[in-house]
């Protein structure tokens, strides 16, 4: 039977040598993925990146809530875009955008 | 509230920059205690110009040694040293006799194993079973998981599930530590956490590693090295003198 997937939203702050494009993330990201977890896992994961600010780093992406922790594992795992040094955290997780937004407002 | 710890920040510790980077990014990440190896013979000005540089962070900075012997006649003449010097004594075994004598060897709190050669897997059932008694614990240092690619990766996951499993059997408690050298190789403790993952450690077991474990080992040896410490168990509350004035 369809079960409906739910979603968990993940701000991210990326913080690169230089600045980065929203293409280079995305392929960075999908790349550990991969790496670390296989097509298999790679397409359970239902990614999406919903929004990217290239100036401070912040970023919202988007994906199933059985596979948080993949996708975590998989952004703490990437050091390196473009040949330059990278550090992506995982500032917080919540299930709907507005929330999100809310409790980064808050720790703002 | 979790208070989570990460015992092994590994900055150039001349450069005193770098060192107050790092344990501020630390503690933005959500560290409230961090450990830095430093060399045997540090001076005590040292070590309170760290500690100064530390608490107006707001950290609490934990003093660590990591001896790297390579005979165990070494490691005990190491440990004579050192033991009431540091607050945290870290043994790498880089040798099958080194690793034995740090296991059973009560002043050795935490026992470090080079994962990425499998020839050098000293962490085996005897191993643990000894660390078990002496309430030693197994540090896993996530930084190389970071760095590593394709295969040597593979291997360096299989030898960590390896030794994982084998420290949950014997109730060894694991430590999880950054390592890092740079802030750019610094993550939060959910993400170590996650990583954990990718070598079977329950997220239950892997924030515990983050957080009661290595915390059960600063406070154990803290109160040691307190004035008042004699033998396990044993403290001294109020000299004589004072008793006699009572």
């Amino acid at each position: 039977m369809y079960e409906r997937v739910r979603k968990r939203y993940l701000a991210l702050k990326v913080e690169s040598e230089e600045p980065l494009s929203e293409k280079d993330l995305i392929r960075a990201i999908w790349s550990s993925i991969l790496q670390l977890f296989g097509e298999y896992g790679a397409s359970q994961t239902n990614l999406y990146l919903v929004e990217f600010n290239p100036e401070d780093g912040h970023t919202i992406l988007r994906c199933s809530h059985k596979m948080v922790d993949i996708v975590r594992a998989s952004i703490a795992a990437i050091t390196r875009i473009n040949e330059k040094s990278v550090g992506i955290h995982v500032v917080r997780v919540s299930g709907t955008l507005r929330a999100l937004r809310k409790k980064v407002m808050i720790r703002k | 509230m979790r208070k989570f710890v990460d015992l092994h920040l590994r900055p150039s510790i001349r450069n005193l920059d770098q060192v107050e980077q790092m344990i501020k990014r630390s503690f933005d990440l959500g560290y409230w205690v961090v450990g830095i190896p430093l060399p045997s013979n540090i001076k005590q000005e040292k070590i309170r110009q760290l500690k100064t540089i530390s608490e107006n962070i707001g950290a609490d900075l934990v003093t660590r040694v990591d001896l790297s012997p390579k005979t165990s006649s070494e490691l005990l003449r190491n440990l004579r040293h050192v033991r009431r010097k540091f607050e945290i004594i870290s043994v790498k075994c880089n040798s099958k006799n080194v690793a034995r004598q740090a296991a059973k060897d009560r002043r050795v709190d935490i026992l470090a194993f080079s994962t990425r050669f499998s020839r050098k897997h000293y962490f085996d059932t005897a191993e643990a079973e000894l660390a078990s008694k002496a309430e030693g614990a197994l540090e896993i240092d996530l930084t190389s998981l970071l760095f590593l690619t394709e295969f040597p990766r593979i291997r360096f996951l299989s030898n960590l599930r390896k030794e994982v499993a084998i420290a949950e059997k014997f109730k060894v408690p694991i430590v999880i530590s950054s390592g890092a050298t740079n802030v750019s190789l610094l993550r939060g403790p959910c993400d170590y956490a996650a990583l954990a993952m990718l070598f079977d450690l329950p997220m239950s077991v892997a924030l515990r590693g983050l957080s009661e474990n290595p915390l059960r080992i600063v406070d154990r040896n803290r109160k040691k090295l307190g004035a008042g410490y004699v033998a396990p168990g044993l403290f001294v509350v109020r000299d004589v003198k004072r008793c006699m004035n009572v």
